[in-house]
């Protein structure tokens, strides 16, 4: 097949324009609720009119590829959007960022190939643009397999660690940044290859020690490094879209990043560097000493449905334990019930409530809770001194009192809910063991605290049951 | 286009992104990260371009790569934000 029409270079930079002010538009809109879903449709459209116009591109003169590789791409991209479930969104989001880093690499290959051996062809910033799309891209594609890996739980949540990884590490990263030097000055093949696996290996090597509680905030920065090396890609082929497009992703995932951090308090050299919950080695044995030490209180499930049924206020602190369970219409039932029996009821949500921020408001709006009964963190934290009880449904790492009072925690700093501040605490968990932090939660050796250990899905419907019958 | 044309595109492009999402609720975190990842899928024209004019064979099957690898990333991206969203509906 060969192009039947083309339209001019200038007539295509003019559609690209159009379709960069739908992207900026829609990325506008995306970031407030009313407007959300518009700005997705809008940025979609956007999309669309560049890719259909890039078929009409002068340099465009074999079609089959393109529309073979499309059709494939999308049957893969419709049925992995539909099927993937609420809980699972964040390495879904991984995965998808992970190919699209990849797509930048492969491009950076095959100019490379394509231009390298017409020799001294190659101007200075075309190379360095086709490296860094190569190797970012790359690290990108390794890194944010390794993120789906760990939150599918393909690979261990907690980080791997090993002595001297960060002297490994920055020898590596010092090698693939001397294979790039190299592929820019020989114009030889090898050279890019190596680039190409070291770059990999590199991005495995960058996520394999941070874990799983902060894989969010390294989802986001991949998507940001995706963004750029889209960007670097419109560089080298000299295309506008590309640049628009890669850059304002690039920007604002950057900034989002930050947002992100700064919503756990944790700042990106920390995350990065950090190994976040690195104590688990000698924390793990020193968490299970002090389970043995201490004793905890569990309850049953009816009396923690009347202790529910006759308090004033109850403040529920939904987790990833509750997604997982897939318990939150039994929860918005219980919430219903108790709201008809004149108990006041408030949701409080933590920033990186479930696996990633805003996860949790997700899973919410799914089952139908109201969104004037769900509170921030700051808005709820004054409310638990007045809450009566505070029903804990698989959350752990955001309860923990020990990131505001030992200062050797790995958590420490990190802004979490006051629920120990509330009368009394009741905990719906499948057992004792650590959140996905691997970090021990004093909370439930408090008084205060009683535990109901079950499945939470099963927990909730009990206590559907006992308020019903209270 | 010469090369200060596209940096002048690319500074200017810096500015909006940051401009842009200075002021974005947390509830909206997860959904957003997921439509600017769908927006990178703009690689595609690019994987397009490439695969369109790809002279060897190695070209033509990395370009091919690149073309599924982008449209993954467009397809899926903005189906996955539409459906978060969609939680969002007003009722």
């Amino acid at each position: 097949m060969t192009a039947p029409l083309a339209l001019s270079q200038t007539a295509i930079n003019f559609t690209y324009l159009v379709s960069a002010v739908l992207l900026v538009v829609g990325i506008r809109r995306l970031s407030a609720p009313p407007t959300a879903r518009s700005g997705n449709v809008i940025a979609a459209i956007g999309m669309t009119i560049a890719i259909v116009f890039t078929f009409l591109d002068p340099d465009v003169d074999s079609y089959w590829l393109i529309v073979v590789g499309m059709v494939i791409g999308a049957i893969i991209g419709i049925a992995s959007a539909r099927l993937v479930k609420m809980t699972a969104m964040p390495q879904m989001v991984a995965l998808f960022n992970g190919v699209g880093g990849g797509a930048a690499a492969l491009i950076a290959a095959a100019e490379y190939h394509r231009l390298a051996p017409l020799g001294g062809h190659l101007a200075g910033d075309e190379i360095g643009a086709m490296l860094f799309s190569a190797l970012i891209g790359s690290i990108s594609f390794a890194g944010s397999l390794v993120a789906f890996g760990k939150l599918q739980e393909i690979l261990p949540g907690r980080p791997l660690v090993f002595a001297g990884q960060q002297v490994v590490n920055g020898a590596l990263f010092a090698a693939v940044i001397a294979f790039g030097v190299l592929a820019g000055s020989t114009e030889a093949g090898v050279w890019m290859v190596l680039l190409l696996v070291g770059a990999l290996v590199f991005g495995v090597m960058l996520v394999l020690p941070i874990g799983g509680a902060d894989m969010p905030v390294v989802i986001s920065l991949l998507n940001a490094f995706t963004g750029l090396a889209a960007a670097s890609a419109g560089f080298v082929l000299d295309n506008t879209a590309l640049i628009i497009g890669g850059t304002l992703v690039g920007a604002s995932g950057t900034l989002l990043t930050i947002l992100m951090g700064r919503a756990m308090n944790r700042s990106l050299a920390n995350v990065l560097f950090g190994a976040f919950g690195a104590a688990p080695s000698g924390g793990a044995a020193a968490a299970a000493a002090s389970t043995d030490g201490r004793s905890y209180r569990e309850i049953t499930a009816e009396d923690a449905a009347v202790m529910l049924a006759y308090a004033n206020r109850v403040v529920i602190v939904p987790g990833y334990g509750l997604a997982v369970a897939q318990a939150q219409h039994s929860v918005r039932e219980l919430a219903d019930l108790l709201e008809k029996r004149g108990v006041d009821v408030k949701y409080a949500i933590h920033p990186v409530a479930g696996r990633m921020p805003g996860h949790m408001n997700v899973l919410l709006a799914e089952a139908n809770v109201p969104y004037p009964q769900l509170f921030d963190m700051e808005d709820i934290n004054p409310e638990f001194p007045r809450t009566d009880v505070a029903l804990v449904i698989g959350a752990n790492d955001v309860t923990n009192p020990a990131a505001r009072s030992v200062p050797e925690s790995p958590i420490y700093g990190m802004p979490i809910l006051n629920v120990d501040e509330a009368a009394n605490v009741v905990v719906l968990k499948r057992s004792m063991n650590p959140g996905f932090a691997g970090i021990d939660n004093d909370l439930y050796y408090e008084p205060k605290t009683a535990m109901l250990f079950g499945d939470a899905k099963a927990s909730v419907e009990k206590l559907v049951a006992g308020v019903k019958a209270a | 286009m010469t090369l200060l044309n596209s940096i002048t595109i690319f500074v200017l492009a810096v500015f909006i992104g940051f401009e842009i999402i200075s002021k974005v609720p947390a509830m909206l975190h997860t959904p957003l990260m997921s439509g600017t990842n769908a927006i990178h899928g703009i690689v595609l024209v690019g994987a397009m371009l490439v695969a369109g004019s790809a002279d060897s064979t190695l070209e033509q099957v990395l370009a091919f790569v690149a073309v599924v690898f982008a449209t993954i990333n467009v397809v899926g991206g903005f189906l996955v934000t539409d459906r978060m969203l969609e939680m969002f509906k007003r009722r």
